[in-house]
Order: structure tokens, then C-alpha cells, then sequence
């Protein structure tokens, strides 16, 4: 799960953030301001200072935010000067925009604010729709305005051309103010209120975000044009309301809610993707009419209020339908302020305390929650500074039940270490503070901690002194509980019985804060400082899961933060000497105790051991159904030591019994199966994988199905004596159930004659759960998820169902993937009732998936399989191919057909999709690499033979959003790398490959290649683009390069070789069809070709998603001749660039005079 | 990279080699020929010592036979003792393979314990995990696991079946996530020089401020004798599976790592070898 923040607002307009992985508030990098409010999302921050002015706080990335200007120069031929400026007098102007009706002339165009810096000079657009144009980019029509081409013709007239300029936002990690000079109106007065919300209305354009304030007067503006490019926005617009609004709140998609000063609640309706701000508004009346609603936050699906009297409420049936909802419920606790994140989760800050608590329990069928409950991390400076206040632990953060003030799981009873010193009730408080020398963290400390100035340390002390005097009087001792950790231990039952006060501030604190009568800084590292004082929290960048709670709710002992940090590569405990010395003792034991004695007799004979079970089996016979079956594997130990295993499949058939078996040293892979109602695996063999026809079984339940899984695949490795983590060269591949396998390359795989046919490799699976994945033989592997979340390898083996023996020890983390379920709403016009869910008899069902061909109603499709859960409703999606109208229908002549976004006269159907998201969350050696999602990755293969140089293995990426990155510091020993470097495009990406001799070679959203020029390692990113046609007719989706092979895949599965490629000329010359039928390639490091294909006939049945390798590859004849097919049915990714082991010599290669010129590299590795 | 997993297959697949000779002044009908056999180091005497009953009691008539027994240069072993510890408390510094003498007469009742049939092996074996789990998690994992389960592990030990041992000990070897390790460490250490036979006391994984214990920290703890003085010469071994580990090597890792399938970290502190 990616890192995600907490934003915060301490009472002295201080803004700090809290990390999902981290324990600490961390002050804001920019801490020059104070701020009243602040409204988070996961990308920026919205806040309005104590000047009363706006500001943005746009998170850093290694991507920059860029944005292209265009102007056209446009050009009338005349038959004196041939092309000119001179136009015609009812020309458009010399320099326009593309439509010819601006004046634009390129030193008129002005960056919009002082957070932008232009990334270059102005250039010609060379490239005119996929084509490289010649002559200066110029495009030619025959008068303005028409179609423009490329060639000039006899009756070209005028001509055009592009040009190009960036311009790059640069204030990034700091707050930027939101000019508001450029207003044409300027603003009546200052802002009280802002909230950001919006980004699941639509994706279009990327990143948009609904900005709302709300100013002193009470009126409500909107930030027009927000968005990820955009991230200033451009004006504010007025909206009217029906009364003085005094605050105001946007969820994430539709609800906007808003509070007035009379205490009612504003709901705005008619809120849709083309309408952002909205059409209306309706009122909703108070819970109780002496109690108006003091402050509102809206998530997706909910609504929580709190009131004048500090009492919190929940909006029930609150929906896009409905989004006023229908009744208020009262909730436990007392709320300052309530704030809903991502996720609907609820933070709010408490009246007496002004802590900040997380609304625990909260999921999407309980929206409510359970309970409050107190996050009480520390400021990342209370740690190296103590300050001037003497410490006290206030009480109040632990109120609720679920702060549990029991010893069960504390180190309470026999344990006298543990045990602290405790003054009585009323014995003062060390006078002492702590001393920063003793402190061992604060000669560390930098950044904020250290950075404090005086000011901020005598601010830090007004609380504290309050509760000095406030303290002992309020309360008598409390019974001491053994809490969870020696310095906390108070009454936590205790405050719930404080009555509660009307106000908030500093008197309610101090006379909890009080409380906590402790001994400090004795033996901790560093005292536990007062909490900190809150006014403001903001959840909407916050992504808390149920399943992986952050570390906020505990204080930690002693354990520094950089132990707890988890570093890839090698963890210091793996490296320790002591680790070290046990293995090494271990083997040297061995040799000493059994080396010479190997002839004597073993004094425990190995005998067989049996398991066995019921399973449920696809029979082999027609008709094909699950039949019941006892199962039984039997283990028996050869002589040579040798494990083997039988798995026997007892059926009745007939009512005869019989039986079927299978050598599991003969399976080549066990598959977990794509099924919604039931655990499934299948059973491969090189005959059955010939025949395309598994051996299917299935289990009750899932825990038995992995604990077969687990057991078949340990018996299948230790038959194979295959065990621990793949070697650097493995081959490895993804099912389109995302499970990842990997497969040990033999040395004849890639052998010139009699390779090793490849329906014989043995494939096990790993943990975790990818989209594709990318290795080198270097041992660095990356993943990527169907969120587009990229993963490193992290070195493990094992996860996921793979507990135990089978898994290692270390290195597996927990893993979360999130993917959408589409479903189809067809429907038929008809001239009585227009289009209605009532087709003809011959139609497709009303509601179906794509092809029309299965029903799946809304109510009645489920996830994929048991192990995802549906995590958001039913949504339309705007964002299939092409294009739809304003409520997401498609239109067609008929079905089926070809669908278009508007609706016309020659159109009887229409058809929408709906798309449903579902998480699913495992484990296995995988660790993500934040924060920037990726679609495509490529890691550079290493050249057979070549050297190991010191440089960092190039790896090249391509973002969710189209941007080609460069990663920097990749290694052996660190393979997730330092470091995105941004490489500037002219367009979206979508494939990237780096071929062993730094060759470049990308494919465009639009379908064109391009070939990236003098990628160095010490020039990792290049210089320059140069474009590649595609071949005729046909858009590229996919570029792997090899060695010195290039092959592309269109979107129609034709597979293309790139010939003529040649060290002076690497683009090459032509595109060379080899196959159809392909959706995916992978050229590895010996030049040889592996693709997943589709429609490869076995004996028994056809299967999609094939793994096949090309024979006959070879140095002078780099396409190869023919296909050998391997494990199939459902594979949908491979990749072989890890494999550089050559086949040994045989007497026939070396007879091979010499390789052929163009067979070598651009670049000679 | 090598995988803590391997740790657990090099401590388990661990053997001695063995040379059983029956005492000289037993009765045989004919001479009795020395028995060579490679002892699991982390199995019990009489669970793996079959076939040298069977071998001795061919050369001698029946009346002569009666329980078995095992001595090492005037030491009589405890069957109680894991086989690797008995070896490396008493002869890890003299030569393989290991000579055992066997006996067949005088019972030496003071010293061991009668072992009358492998079922007081699996009682013995069964109460050490069920100690070891009551210090680990107060019982709670050796009580929820089913007759089945306990059955497997004493199976797997009897068997010299790791996988399946540690399909079910993987669970008495977790710990809850929000605490880093055991709540004591079940563990034995044993010395030649004292009368006593072993030391056992409760001791934590990690210290109160969470910095996690030692080997090292355990010895000071509860035998600050076996501790080498940090100037002085090494005068003392500490042993595990014929091994020395680094007093820095942390005690939970221990204990999940090099303990012996009763759960139990046996040390053996042994004076230094002089040669």
C-alpha cells in the first residue's frame, strides 16, 4: 500500500504531516506561514493562511508538471516571394492559435504565475499525426481554414506549422500562493474556509479537483480549472446560496455539503462530471433546533456533522441519488471538528483534549465505525527536543474503550525490569526538564527538530503551564492500571467521567493533562512531551485500510526509527557477523561430522508418509463436470536421498472405483484457476500442457485448497530439488489471474540444435500479485500491479498461499492490488419510449459483459474470484474507447458493432459500462516503490559475456500518465533504486524497452515508435527522440529490444521485427512481419524471442495465453523460423530477459565462421 | 543469499557418526563386532537406537539381556538428553566418530532414568514442548492445536521427517506481530562442572527498552561463569548443535532458529579444549 499523509494544523498554525508508515508528526518542509485551515488530497494541499490568503501546496514528484503551449505560424503563398507572412487581409493573424482566431504571437505568451519557469525555447513541431514531416514542419491545405497535409501539392496554397514550447510549475514542496490580482473581480474579502475535493468525478483532464471557500461574508466561490497540470487553477467564480455560509465541504466525488450560519446544512445537488460546481441547493434541517450544525465533512458515501454543542452526528442514507440523506444519528464523543479522508474514513479532533482521533472500524457496510480512538504519535521534534515544558502525558489521549488498560499483553507480571518507579499522586513532578545532551537522539537530530527557533519554544510552553496549575486539584489520584507500556500508567477509564466543558482550549487540556503523574526520562531515550494541541486535521491525502493499520495508536519504546524503516536490498540483520558465523559454523559442522562417514548406516530409515483429503475433480470424460474424489499423495524417499511423490485421484465411475495417478516429478506447473464460486488449481504435465487440458481440482474451502497448493508445489520442487529464491537468470511470467510464476532456465533452453522443448520447464509460483513483470540477470526484478503500483523483488520466495518450508523467513511483505470489474447496461430505442432496457428477443441481455454473450446484472456479478472484495459501487465509466456522451452511453446501429460517443439518426442502440473496483490483499517478496504509479517498465539486459562494470543498471519506465522515467541508482544491492529522472515527450507513452547496448526504443499512445538517441551510462537518460514510423495501417502497442533484436506487437497482435538496424544506423530501416496472433513479446539478452499467444491448438481443447519460443533464432538469421509452444491457458506476461545462460558449444557452432555485419549490435557490446 | 530456512534444515538433518561397542564385561556368545551408525543429533537415544539393540543382542543369550543402556567414558548418557547435546557436553573435543559403549547389565538407577518403550520418550518429549510453549505463549498454541497436530510432531521427530515437523512447529515458533519476540525463552544450559544438571530460569527476548537480548546478555544474566572475562583468554566454550554462536547473536533468533525440537535452546558451556 502506498505511503500516505495525514494532514494537521497544530493551535499555532504550525502544518504537519503524518505518514501511514511512520510515527512521528512531521513539520511541513515549508514552515514559514501559519495557517487557519487546510484541506489535503494525495497529490497537494490546499490551505488558507493567517494572512487570510490562499495557498497550495503541491507534493513533490520525480515527475514534473509541464504543460505545453502551442502557436501556429501560418503562411500564404504568393507568386513573387513564394511562401510569406504576408496574408490576406481576411487571413488569420501570422502567428494564432490553432483555430487562427487568437493573436498569438510566440513572445505574447506569458507564464500565468510566478510558480512557473518555461523548460526551453520555442521549437518547430516536426511530427504532424504519427509522421515525421519534412521541411521545417510545415503542414499545407489550400486555403485557411481546411485539412492540412504533408506534401505540398500544386494547389497548396498557405501552410502552417506548430510551434512548441513547456512550461514547468516549479513550486513544488512549498506553499504557493494563489495570485488573486488576476481576478477580474477582485475579491470582496478574506477567506474563512476551503475544501478540495472532487477527483473521483472524472478523470478528464488528469488530476482536476474541485476547490470550494467559503469568504468571512459568507459567500461561496469555486476554483475554476484545477487540476494536475493546472494545479493553481485559473479564477474564482461566486456561486449564490440562500443564506451566509460559514463553512463548507467536498467528498472525493459528487457530495458537497456546506453549514449556515443559522445552523442548517447546505446540500448541493445536480453535481455530475459536466457539471462540477453543481446546479442547486437544498437545505437540511439541524438535528436539533437549539443545536445548529457548526461544522459538516462529506466523504463519498457519508456525511458527519458536529454541532454548536460539540456533539457529533451521522448522516444516514446519504448517496449520489440521495444526497441529503434521510435521518441524523447521534455518535459517542466529543468533536472540535470531524474531517472524512479517502476511503470514508473519519478523523476528528477532540473537545477536552484537542487530540486527533481516527474513527476506528470504519468499512463499506459499517460507514458509521465503532469507536474513537487516539492517535499519539509524537512531533518528529519532540524527539530530539524536549523542551521547556515538563512532560506530561495527557490522559486524554486515551479515552474509549478500545485504549486497552489491561496487562495482557503487557510485560506486567513476573517481570521486575519493567516495573517503573512511581510517585504518589501528589508528589511534584521533576523539576527537571530532560537534558538535551543525555538525550541520544538529539545530537542526530536536523531538519525541523533542530531548526526550531526560540519563538516556537516559548509558544511550546503556554500549554503546559496551564496545566501545571491546573493539575493536582482536578484530580486524585488515579488507580494505577499496568498499562501497555511502563510511562503510561493511568486510569484510562478516568477521563470518560470528566464532565465535559462548553468551550474548547487550553483550561479542559490542562485539567486532563494532569493526569499522567510520571517519571520521566529516567530510562526512556526521550521524554514523552505534552501532546500536541490540534485545530485542524484533514484525512483527504490519508489512505488508512482496515487491513493494515498504522503504527499512530502506540507509543514505541526505544527502538530507532531507522531499525523500523524497512530498507530493501540487505536488511543489517541479514548482513550481521553473527549471522554470518552460523551459517559458515553450520556448513563447516557438516562437513566435520558426516563428510567422512558418509557409508555409515542412517539410524532413522525414511519411510513413506501419506496425506490425504477430498477434492472435487474436472473428469476427463464427457460430459465434463466436477465429480467428487479422494485424493492421496504419497512420499517415499529413494535411496540416492531423492524425494519422490505420487498423487493418487480416486474416482467412481460407473460405479466402479478407480483411480488415476500423476508423478509429481512429471508436473511442470500448479495454477491456481480463475474461479468465482470455487477454489480451484490446475495440474500440468508436459502431455497435458500439450494437450491444452489440466488436470482440475477443487477444494471446499481456500484454506484447504493452498494448504494442497502448498504441499503439491513443495513436493514438485524437492522432487526437482529446485528450493530458495530463483536464480538471477529465471524466467519469469504472470496468469491473467495476476499470480506470478518462475521458471529456472536449463542451460539447452536457448541451444541451437535440439533446444529444450519448452512445454517442459517447470514452473513454480511466487507470492504476491502483478500486472507484469521485468528482470535482468543481474537479480533485479520489478513488478507492477493492476493499480499500476510498481514492486521490487525483494529476494524472498514464497507469500500468499505459500506459508512455512515453502516460504522464506524474511523479506515477505503484505501486498494489495486494486482492479475494476466492467459490466455493459445495453438498451434498444424504440419510437414510443425512446431507448429502454427493453430489446428484441434476439438482442443480447440488458445487462452483459462485453462481448453480450453472459448476463451480469449489477446485483448478481462478483468479484473475480474468492480472494477479491469489492471495495467502491457500481460507476459509470467515461473512459472507453470511443469516446461517449455525457452520461457515459455509446451508440450504435445495432449490436454488435462498433460503438461512437454521440448519438446519431442511423443509431438504434446505445450501451454503457459500468465499472466496480475490487481489492484484493496477499503477500509475498515484494515491496513497493513509491510513489509514482508506472504502466510499463524495462530493465537493461545484460550483454552475455560482457563485464561487470561499476555503472547502475539502466532501468526505464513509463508512468500511468504517460511520462517517460529513468530510474537512477539501481544495483545488485539495491535494485529499487534512488531516483525517478523525468524525460521530456512531446506525447503520452506507452511502452518502453532498453535494449544490452543502452538501446532505447519506446512506443507512443498514438501508436508510432520512437528510438531514443545516445543513452549512455553516463549519460543515463540521452539526448534526443527520433521517430519511428509504424508499420502501414497499424498502431504499436508493445517494443521489446534485445541484444541487438527489436521487435514491436501492433494492437491487431501482429508481431514485427525491426530490420536493418545496423551500430551507424540503430533506428533501422523497415518493420518485418513474423506472426499474428501475439499479445505480448520478450527479447532477452541472447536475442531469443518468447511471446504469450493466443489460439494455439493442443490435442484436446485451444488455449489463449500460450508461452511460446522461436526456434531457429540465430546470429545470421535473427527471426527465426517456427514456434515451440509451452504452459498455456491464461498466461499473460513473460519475460526471458533475465536468461543470458548460452547453450554449451556444440561441434556444429563452432564451425560458424563468423557472424554476419548486421547481426552486431548498434553500439558494439 | 542464504535463507534463515536453511538453518533450520542444517540443524535438523545434523548427525554423529557413531561407533557403538558393547561393554567388555557383558556376556556374548560370540565376539560382538563394533556397530557404526549416523546418530540424529536431534533425536533421543533409545528412539534411534534400534538396530544396535538388535545387532548386540544377536551374540548374547536372552537371559543376559535386560534394559539397555549407553555410557561414554564412564558417563552413563540420559536417553532424556537430545543425542547433539549429550555430545557436545561430553565429547565434542575428542575424535569421531563418537565411541559408545553399551550395556546390557547394571542398570545404573541413580544416574538415568528407565526408558521401558518409545511411548516415555514421546511423554517426555510432548511435557518439553508443552513447558517450552507455556514460557513462549502461556500454552495458548500447544493447546489449540489438535491431538492431531501433537501426534504429527512427535511422528515427525520419531520419523526424521522435517517437512513434516515443521508444517506443524512453524506455529509454535510465531509470536504476535506487535511484540518482537516470545514472552520468555525456554532454554537450558548445561555444564560438566557443576553439579547441577542444568540451569533454567524466565528470561525475556527483549530488554525493557526494546533493545533485543543476546546470547551474550542471557549469559550474564543467569551464568555469569561461562561469560570469557573480556581481557582474560577464552576459557570456556558455548555450544549449540556443535556450534559456537557469536554472544551478539540475538536470543529470539535463537530460539526460533537453533532451538531442539522440544522447543528448548539446550547450551552447552564446556571448558576450553587445551592443545
Amino acid at each position: 500500500m502506498p505511503n500516505s499523509v495525514l494532514w494537521a494544523v497544530d493551535l499555532f498554525g504550525r502544518v504537519y504531516t503524518l505518514s501511514t508508515a511512520g510515527q512521528y508528526w512531521e513539520l511541513c518542509k515549508d514552515s514559514q506561514l501559519e495557517f487557519k485551515r487546510v484541506s489535503a488530497t494525495t497529490q497537494c494541499c490546499w490551505g488558507i493562511a493567517c494572512d487570510n490568503q490562499v495557498y497550495v501546496y503541491v507534493c513533490a514528484s520525480d515527475v514534473p508538471i509541464r504543460r505545453r503551449e502551442e502557436a501556429y505560424e501560418n503562411q500564404r503563398w504568393n507568386p513573387v516571394g513564394g511562401f510569406c507572412e504576408k496574408l490576406l487581409l481576411s487571413d488569420r493573424w501570422a502567428w494564432s492559435d490553432v483555430t487562427g482566431l487568437q493573436h498569438r504571437p510566440l513572445d505574447g505568451v506569458a507564464l500565468p504565475s510566478p510558480h512557473w519557469e518555461w523548460e526551453s525555447d520555442w521549437y518547430v513541431d516536426e511530427n504532424f499525426g504519427g509522421e515525421p514531416t519534412e521541411k521545417g514542419g510545415w503542414t499545407y491545405a489550400i486555403d485557411f481554414p481546411a485539412t492540412y497535409t504533408r506534401d505540398k501539392k500544386w494547389n497548396s496554397c498557405v501552410r502552417r506549422r506548430k510551434w512548441i514550447r513547456y512550461r514547468r510549475y516549479k513550486s513544488r514542496d512549498i506553499w504557493a500562493k494563489i495570485p488573486s490580482k488576476d481576478d477580474p473581480k477582485e475579491l470582496p474579502d478574506p477567506f474563512n474556509d476551503l475544501s478540495v475535493g472532487g477527483w473521483e468525478i472524472t478523470e478528464e483532464p488528469v488530476g482536476r479537483l474541485s476547490v470550494w471557500a467559503v469568504s468571512l461574508q459568507g459567500k461561496v466561490w469555486y476554483r475554476e480549472d484545477v487540476s494536475h497540470s493546472n494545479p493553481e487553477g485559473s479564477s474564482w467564480s461566486l456561486l449564490d446560496t440562500p443564506g451566509e455560509v460559514v463553512q463548507i465541504s467536498c467528498g472525493p466525488h459528487d457530495l458537497l455539503w456546506a453549514t449556515l450560519w443559522e445552523g442548517q446544512a447546505l446540500v448541493r445537488e445536480g453535481i455530475n462530471r459536466s457539471n462540477p460546481k453543481g446546479s442547486s441547493w437544498s437545505v437540511v434541517e439541524p438535528p436539533g433546533s437549539e443545536n445548529g450544525v457548526m461544522h459538516v465533512s462529506v466523504g463519498v458515501s457519508v456525511v458527519w456533522a458536529v454541532t454548536k454543542d460539540q456533539k457529533v452526528w451521522f448522516r444516514r442514507g446519504v448517496n449520489s441519488h440521495n444526497p441529503c440523506g434521510t435521518s441524523w444519528i447521534e455518535m459517542v464523543g466529543e468533536m472540535l471538528m470531524v474531517n472524512v479522508g479517502m476511503n470514508d474514513q473519519v478523523w476528528g479532533i477532540g473537545c477536552e483534549d484537542r487530540a486527533v482521533y481516527f474513527r476506528q472500524g470504519v468499512t463499506p457496510s459499517e460507514l458509521s465505525g465503532k469507536t474513537w480512538k487516539a492517535i499519539v504519535a509524537a512531533r518528529e521534534c519532540d524527539r530530539s527536543h524536549s523542551g521547556s515544558s515538563s512532560s506530561l502525558l495527557s490522559a486524554g489521549c486515551f479515552f474509549g474503550d478500545e485504549v486497552r488498560g489491561s496487562g495482557e499483553s503487557a510485560p506486567s507480571d513476573t517481570d521486575a525490569s519493567s516495573e517503573v518507579e512511581r510517585p504518589g499522586p501528589g508528589q511534584p513532578l521533576p523539576a527537571e526538564p530532560l537534558d538535551d545532551s543525555k538525550n541520544p537522539t538529539g545530537s542526530s537530530a536536523s531538519g525541523p527538530g533542530a531548526g526550531r527557533t526560540a519563538e516556537e519554544t516559548t509558544e511550546d510552553a503556554c500549554p503546559a503551564e496551564g496545566s501545571r496549575a491546573a493539575g493536582p486539584d482536578t484530580h486524585p489520584g488515579p488507580a494505577p492500571t499496568p498499562a501497555e507500556l511502563p510511562w503510561t500508567n493511568i486510569d484510562l477509564k478516568e477521563p470518560k467521567k470528566v464532565p465535559s466543558h462548553s468551550a474548547a482550549g487550553f483550561p479542559e487540556t490542562s485539567s486532563l493533562s494532569s493526569l499522567g503523574l510520571l517519571p520521566l526520562g529516567l530510562e526512556e531515550p526521550y521524554g514523552v512531551d505534552d501532546h500536541p494541541l490540534w485545530a485542524w486535521v484533514s484525512g483527504g491525502g490519508c489512505m488508512v485500510e482496515a487491513c493494515a493499520m498504522p503504527r499512530w495508536f502506540t507509543v514505541q519504546a526505544g527502538l530507532s526509527p531507522s531499525v523500523q524503516t524497512l530498507s530493501l536490498s540487505i536488511t543489517p540483520a541479514q548482513t550481521a557477523a553473527w549471522r554470518k558465523q552460523i551459517f559458515q559454523q553450520l556448513t563447516e559442522r557438516t562437513k566435520r561430522e558426516l563428510e567422512n562417514f558418509r557409508h555409515y548406516e542412517q539410524a532413522v530409515e525414511q519411510s513413506v508418509w501419506v496425506k490425504t483429503g477430498a477434492l472435487q475433480w474436472w473428469c476427463d470424460w464427457k460430459p465434463h463436470k466436477w465429480v467428487d474424489v479422494r485424493v492421496a499423495l504419497e512420499q517415499f524417499t529413494g535411496h540416492d536421498g531423492a524425494r519422490d511423490s505420487i498423487l493418487f485421484i480416486y474416482y467412481v465411475v460407473h460405479e466402479e472405483k478407480k483411480y488415476t495417478h500423476i508423478f509429481l516429478n512429471e508436473v511442470v506447473a500448479l495454477v491456481p484457476v480463475l474461479n468465482e464460486t470455487k477454489h480451484s488449481f490446475a495440474l500440468y504435465t508436459p502431455e497435458r500442457t500439450r494437450q491444452r487440458w489440466p488436470v482440475r481440482l477443487a477444494a471446499t474451502t481456500e484454506q484447504d485448497m493452498n494448504d494442497w497448493l502448498a504441499l503439491l508445489s513443495l513436493s514438485c520442487c524437492e522432487s526437482r530439488k529446485v528450493q530458495g529464491r530463483p536464480s538471477p537468470q529465471a524466467i519469469w511470467s504472470i496468469t491473467c489471474k495476476g499470480d506470478i510464476f518462475v521458471s529456472e532456465p536449463s542451460p539447452d533452453l536457448e541451444a541451437h540444435e535440439h533446444p529444450l522443448p519448452c512445454d517442459q520447464m517447470f514452473w513454480r509460483q511466487m507470492g504476491g500479485h502483478l500486472r507484469m513483470v521485468e528482470a535482468n540477470s543481474q537479480g533485479v526484478v520489478w513488478g507492477i500491479g493492476y493499480d499500476h503500483t510498481a514492486w521490487v523483488y525483494t529476494g524472498g520466495y514464497g507469500g500468499g498461499c505459500f506459508q512455512g518450508l515453502a516460504s522464506s523467513t524474511s523479506n515477505i511483505y503484505t501486498q494489495s492490488d486494486v482492479k475494476c470489474v466492467h459490466i455493459y447496461e445495453n438498451q434498444r430505442w424504440n419510437p414510443v419510449t425512446g431507448y429502454t432496457s427493453r430489446g428484441l428477443p434476439t438482442d443480447r441481455y440488458m445487462w452483459s459483459d462485453a462481448s453480450g454473450l453472459q448476463e451480469c446484472t449489477k446485483a448478481g456479478t462478483k468479484p473475480p474470484s474468492l480472494q477479491w472484495a469489492w471495495v467502491s459501487d457500481w460507476f459509470v465509466d467515461f473512459s472507453v474507447p470511443g469516446g461517449t456522451d455525457q452520461e457515459g452511453w455509446q451508440y450504435a446501429s445495432d449490436f454488435p458493432a462498433s460503438y461512437h460517443g454521440s448519438k446519431t439518426m442511423k443509431d438504434f442502440v446505445r450501451r454503457r459500462c459500468w465499472a466496480r473496483k475490487c481489492k484484493l490483499v496477499t503477500s509475498g517478496p515484494w515491496l513497493e516503490v513509491p510513489p509514482i504509479a508506472v504502466r510499463d517498465v524495462s530493465i537493461i539486459p545484460e550483454s552475455p559475456g560482457a563485464k561487470r562494470s561499476g555503472h547502475s543498471i539502466a532501468l526505464w519506465a513509463i508512468s500511468d500518465k504517460g511520462d517517460v522515467l529513468c530510474r537512477l541508482g539501481v544495483s545488485a544491492l539495491n535494485p529499487a533504486g534512488s531516483s525517478w529522472l523525468h524525460v521530456g515527450t512531446d506525447q503520452p507513452f506507452a511502452s518502453i524497452s532498453i535494449g544490452a547496448c543502452y538501446q532505447v526504443w519506446a512506443v507512443a499512445r498514438d501508436g508510432s515508435a520512437f528510438y531514443r538517441g545516445s543513452v549512455y551510462p553516463s549519460q543515463p537518460a540521452g539526448d534526443c527522440w527520433y521517430h519511428i514510423p509504424s508499420p502501414p495501417r497499424q498502431r504499436l502497442k508493445q517494443v521489446s529490444v534485445g541484444q541487438t533484436s527489436v521487435y514491436a506487437l501492433d494492437e491487431n497482435g501482429n508481431l514485427w521485427y525491426r530490420q536493418g538496424i545496423t551500430p551507424s544506423y540503430p533506428q533501422g530501416s523497415s518493420w518485418e512481419h513474423v506472426s499474428n496472433n501475439v499479445c505480448r513479446v520478450s527479447v532477452g539478452p541472447l536475442d531469443q524471442v518468447w511471446v504469450i499467444a493466443n489460439k494455439v491448438q493442443g490435442s484436446h481443447s485451444l488455449s489463449r495465453g500460450t508461452v511460446c519460443h522461436r526456434t531457429g533464432v540465430q546470429p545470421h538469421e535473427p527471426k527465426g523460423h517456427g514456434w515451440d509452444y509451452g504452459i498455456g491457458g491464461g498466461w499473460d506476461h513473460i519475460s526471458v530477459r533475465a536468461n543470458a545462460t548460452r547453450a554449451p558449444r556444440s561441434s556444429s557452432q563452432e564451425q560458424e565462421p563468423s557472424v554476419l555485419p548486421e547481426a552486431h549490435g548498434p553500439v558494439c557490446c | 543469499m542464504t535463507d534463515d530456512k536453511d538453518v533450520l534444515r542444517d540443524v535438523w538433518f545434523g548427525r554423529i557418526p557413531t561407533c557403538f561397542t558393547l561393554y567388555q564385561d557383558e556376556i556374548t556368545e560370540r565376539e560382538a563386532e563394533p556397530y557404526y551408525l549416523l546418530l540424529p543429533r536431534v533425536s533421543y537415544l533409545t528412539l534411534v537406537t534400534d538396530k544396535v539393540k538388535k545387532h548386540f543382542q544377536k551374540v548374547m543369550r536372552q537371559e543376559d539381556i535386560s534394559e539397555i543402556w549407553f555410557e561414554y567414558e564412564g558417563t552413563p548418557l540420559k536417553w532424556h538428553y537430545p543425542i547433539g547435546l549429550l555430545f557436545d557436553l561430553l565429547a565434542s573435543s575428542s575424535a569421531l566418530p563418537w565411541n559408545i559403549t553399551v550395556h546390557f547389565k547394571s542398570f545404573p538407577e541413580k544416574d538415568l532414568l528407565h526408558c521401558p518403550s518409545k511411548d516415555a520418550i514421546e511423554a517426555h518429549f510432548m511435557s518439553c514442548m508443552k513447558e517450552a510453549d507455556a514460557l513462549k505463549h502461556k500454552s495458548q498454541v500447544i493447546n489449540e492445536m489438535q491431538k492431531k497436530d501433537h501426534k504429527q510432531l512427535w511422528m515427525g521427530l520419531q520419523n526424521d521427517r522435517f517437512d513434516q515437523f515443521w508444517a506443524i512447529n512453524r506455529k509454535l515458533m510465531e509470536y504476535p506481530a506487535e511484540e518482537n519476540g516470545f514472552r520468555y525463552i525456554p532454554f537450558r544450559i548445561y555444564q560438566t562442572t557443576t553439579e547441577r544438571p542444568f540451569i533454567q530460569k524466565l528470561f525475556r527476548p527483549v530488554a525493557a527498552d526494546g533493545q533485543l537480548h543476546t546470547l551474550g546478555d542471557l549469559l550474564k544474566e543467569v551464568c555469569p561463569s561461562a561469560v570469557n572475562p573480556e581481557d582474560g583468554e577464552k576459557k570456556n566454550q558455548v555450544m549449540i548443535h556443535g556450534i559456537e554462536p557469536m554472544l551478539e547473536t540475538p536470543l529470539q533468533w535463537l530460539s526460533e532458529h537453533l532451538s531442539y525440537p522440544d522447543n528448548f535452546l539446550h547450551i552447552s558451556i564446556i571448558p576450553q579444549p587445551t592443545d
